[in-house]
């Protein structure tokens, strides 16, 4: 006889997910799937709609990284209408990605990760969360909350709407920056930057070390990497080449238009998510986690292992002492923390820069569009994951088809990888507790799907 | 809810994307106060608390609960319906709760075609996910399926109006909650002449952007569609909406002025009234893209593969 034990819903993530873990006759793991249960629709319901007013509605899949679905879909629709941007569109837009990357690394790691490494493992669920890490450190929470915030209050001020953006437009972008604005900005980049710095050190000082001996069966696979990268091979977020990482560390490179020439999409019965492949190394897809095949990751791991080097001079040092710990590319899941880390002090840095270009004040932000037939596939790097967008629109512009490969979607497969192999580490004899099923919740966290 | 207990509060979601929660936690340096005024006693996105899931949810009891998104699966279903017994107050959050918001744009397909579209299928693989919650034939506000108490509208609410209602529950009063149109609360210029013509959105508005918003005309009357007049306000807080702010024109997020309202036939009396020519919008059908619930958008037939869409009041568009 077998027996399933579910995790639903699993917490603390975004979005809508259960975990089913099978136990055969002995209460040893025979399977473990992670699944998503929610289906919106949205390849249906912007058909028919005129193409420049999808950035406006795609932010509706997700109101924490609305602006990456706001910026792939204003891409995607540029490369149907051909359009081309002036640089201060690009920038500003660019500025809003970076800022948006900000608060929501800010929320994974203190909000919806750190309350299972800061909070005593045996804690009541009623504290282990950000509420009780208000009334336990209360100052670092205040300084937490109030950072997360500024991220968001910038985004307002040079953008308007901060959760649903309007300002990325097709051809560019609503409105330019002012002078004062953009030296108001800065002061504020500024001081990001040097809370993101902090939170690294406080993470190296205070949660990495125990976390990575007392939960390294965690999620512990082999898998590879996809992210995007510059011509130099610099990490990037905003735009880029594809590159995708071979567990042997091989690379193949492709530009986001060529995606299904590379990826493979699989329906699955457990996910209204389909399970994405590496089509291309021609092995087919595997998620038994003794030899996972077509599998690989994206999201901050993913993308700091694909890169060569970070173009900002803090991120590049971070980059460089985690490459020497954990070598390239490094597969333990839980290192998607530190990584996410790494790329926040990234992030504020690459937000300077940005405000330091001068062709970001250009009043000149959007290049007039005119709608025609076309096809365009806009790609960005969401916080989890690289996020393609693909429209074909009429001769109206207005959309025949739509096909999104939303960062969650890669990971599908290694989270369920993942997930069974931390289930059958912690559950033996068909022994679970609280603390078993959080660990195997944390396989997925790590993640931020 | 006076008394000694700090008052319970739940926060459930269901055909939701989490941007009412996240505007929650922007309320800044309000929400660590607000948070010691409340005990919540379950909020997937923050804190753990599992509530079963086959068939029946264990929700723990609440005074107050919160639910975002909106109705389109049977799994939704079951956890309105739990929620609604387990809490005596009952907050509609955000416009997909209120009125279907962006996922009842579904609405205007069939849930068979829709599947359709978003599981193609390919030869040899199974064409449908079968192990997840099955569909309703359409989406639903929550009004629709349980009794609500209050209407918090947003996509998403503004931070300080989910605090100031949060804290007026708290004490007990009657939350105040947005009653005037996007237009009563924007400061841009208007001169009563309009634009004959409605145009599509492929260049900027004109306005100097050495000047504050104060300074630019009204983007309906520059022609564009703005859904100001039939929309409610709130977005910026007591500031300028917030498409504004960026220079861009509503679209509508907060659902209709009056709750019974429906956002496209006062759009199109707006226009009518000031001999606009409503044939010029190319989808009118999005002058209903954040109220499509309540059966306002449905599908009705299909010609030729083009599927066509009826509003309240027999009137088709084509």
């Amino acid at each position: 006889m077998t027996q399933v034990i579910t995790i639903h819903p699993v917490t603390r993530i975004e979005g809508n997910a259960r975990i089913d873990i099978q136990l055969d006759a002995a209460g040893e793991v025979c399977d473990a799937r992670v699944g998503i249960s929610s289906l919106r629709g949205f390849e249906q319901f912007v058909v028919g709609l005129p193409a420049e007013e999808i950035p406006r509605i795609v932010t509706r899949i997700c109101g924490i990284c609305p602006w990456m679905h706001h910026l792939a879909a204003a891409k995607a629709v540029d490369a149907c209408f051909g359009a081309s941007l002036p640089p201060a569109g690009h920038l500003l837009r660019e500025l809003c990605q970076v800022l948006a990357h900000i608060h929501d690394k800010i929320l994974h790691f203190f909000f919806l990760g750190a309350p299972d490494f800061l909070i005593e493992r045996d804690a009541d669920y009623s504290v282990r969360n950000i509420m009780g890490l208000v009334q336990q450190q209360p100052e670092l929470a205040a300084r937490v909350v109030r950072m997360r915030q500024l991220g968001q209050v910038m985004l307002e001020r040079l953008a308007g709407k901060a959760i649903h953006p309007v300002a990325a437009v097709a051809g560019g972008f609503a409105r330019p920056l002012g002078k004062s604005e953009r030296e108001s900005l800065y002061l504020d980049g500024q001081q990001l930057l040097d809370f993101a710095c902090f939170a690294l050190e406080f993470a190296k000082k205070e949660v990495f070390p125990q976390f990575l001996e007392v939960f390294a069966p965690v999620g512990a696979i082999t898998t590879g990497f996809l992210g995007t990268v510059d011509q130099y091979g610099h990490l990037r977020l905003y735009d880029g080449t594809l590159r995708l990482m071979h567990p042997d560390g091989r690379v193949e490179e492709f530009a986001a238009p060529a995606y299904e020439q590379v990826l493979a999409e699989e329906v699955v019965t457990w996910s209204t998510a389909k399970v994405v492949y590496a089509g291309s190394w021609g092995e087919g897809l595997s998620l038994d986690p003794a030899s996972p095949k077509g599998v690989y990751r994206v999201n901050t791991l993913a993308r700091i292992n694909v890169c060569d080097q970070i173009a900002t001079p803090r991120a590049q040092v971070e980059l460089e002492e985690f490459r020497s710990r954990f070598g390239r590319p490094a597969q333990h899941s839980l290192l998607y923390h530190w990584a996410r880390l790494i790329e926040l002090v990234y992030a504020c840095e690459r937000v300077l820069e940005l405000l330091g270009d001068e062709r970001i004040v250009d009043p000149v932000v959007r290049a007039p569009v005119t709608p025609q037939a076309g096809r365009g596939v806009g790609h960005v790097e969401a916080p989890r994951g690289t996020l393609i967008h693909d429209y074909t629109t009429d001769e109206n512009g207005c959309i025949t088809r739509a096909n999104l490969i939303v960062g969650t979607t890669h990971n599908i497969a290694p989270m369920n990888v993942s997930v069974r192999r931390t289930a059958a580490s912690c559950i033996q004899a068909g022994r679970v507790d609280d603390e078993i099923l959080n660990r195997i919740e944390m396989a997925v966290r790590a993640y931020d799907p | 809810m006076k008394g000694r207990r700090r008052p319970r509060l739940s926060f459930v979601w269901l055909q939701a994307c989490s941007g009412c929660e996240i505007s929650l936690l922007n309320s800044g340096e309000r929400l660590p106060d607000l948070l010691n005024k409340v005990e919540i006693v379950y909020f997937p996105l923050l804190m753990d608390r599992k509530c079963g899931g086959e068939g029946e949810f264990d929700l723990p009891e609440a005074d107050v609960g919160f639910v975002s998104g909106s109705v389109s699966s049977d799994e939704h279903l079951t956890l309105l319906y739990a929620l609604r017994r387990r809490c005596r107050t009952l907050v509609s959050f955000g416009t997909c709760a209120t009125h279907g918001g962006i996922p009842a744009l579904r609405n205007r397909w069939s849930a068979e075609a829709t599947l359709e579209t978003v599981f193609p299928g390919t030869p040899g693989q199974p064409t449908l996910p079968a192990e997840v919650p099955a569909l309703l034939d359409r989406v639903y506000s929550v009004d629709e399926k349980v009794r609500v108490d209050f209407c918090l509208p947003g996509c998403p609410p503004h931070p300080e109006t989910i605090a100031a209602v949060i804290e007026t529950l708290v004490t007990g009063e009657q939350p105040r909650l947005p009653g005037k149109s996007v237009c009563e609360t924007c400061p841009t210029i208007r001169t009563g002449e309009m634009h004959r013509t409605v145009r599509r959105f492929l260049n900027n508005a004109e306005y100097n952007s050495e000047e504050p918003v104060e300074r630019m005309r009204c983007l309906l009357e520059q022609g564009l569609l703005c859904m100001g007049p039939v929309t409610v306000g709130g977005c910026g807080g007591p500031a300028t909406p917030l498409c504004v702010q960026a220079r861009v024109p509503c679209r509508g997020c907060y659902g209709p002025v009056r709750s019974e309202g429906n956002q496209l036939l006062d759009m199109l009396n707006v226009l009518a009234s000031h001999g606009v020519d409503h044939r010029s919008i190319v989808d009118r059908q999005s002058l209903l893209r954040f109220s499509g619930a309540h059966g306002l958008l449905r599908s009705v037939r299909k010609t030729e593969g083009v599927v066509l869409m009826s509003e309240k009041g027999n009137k088709k568009s084509s």
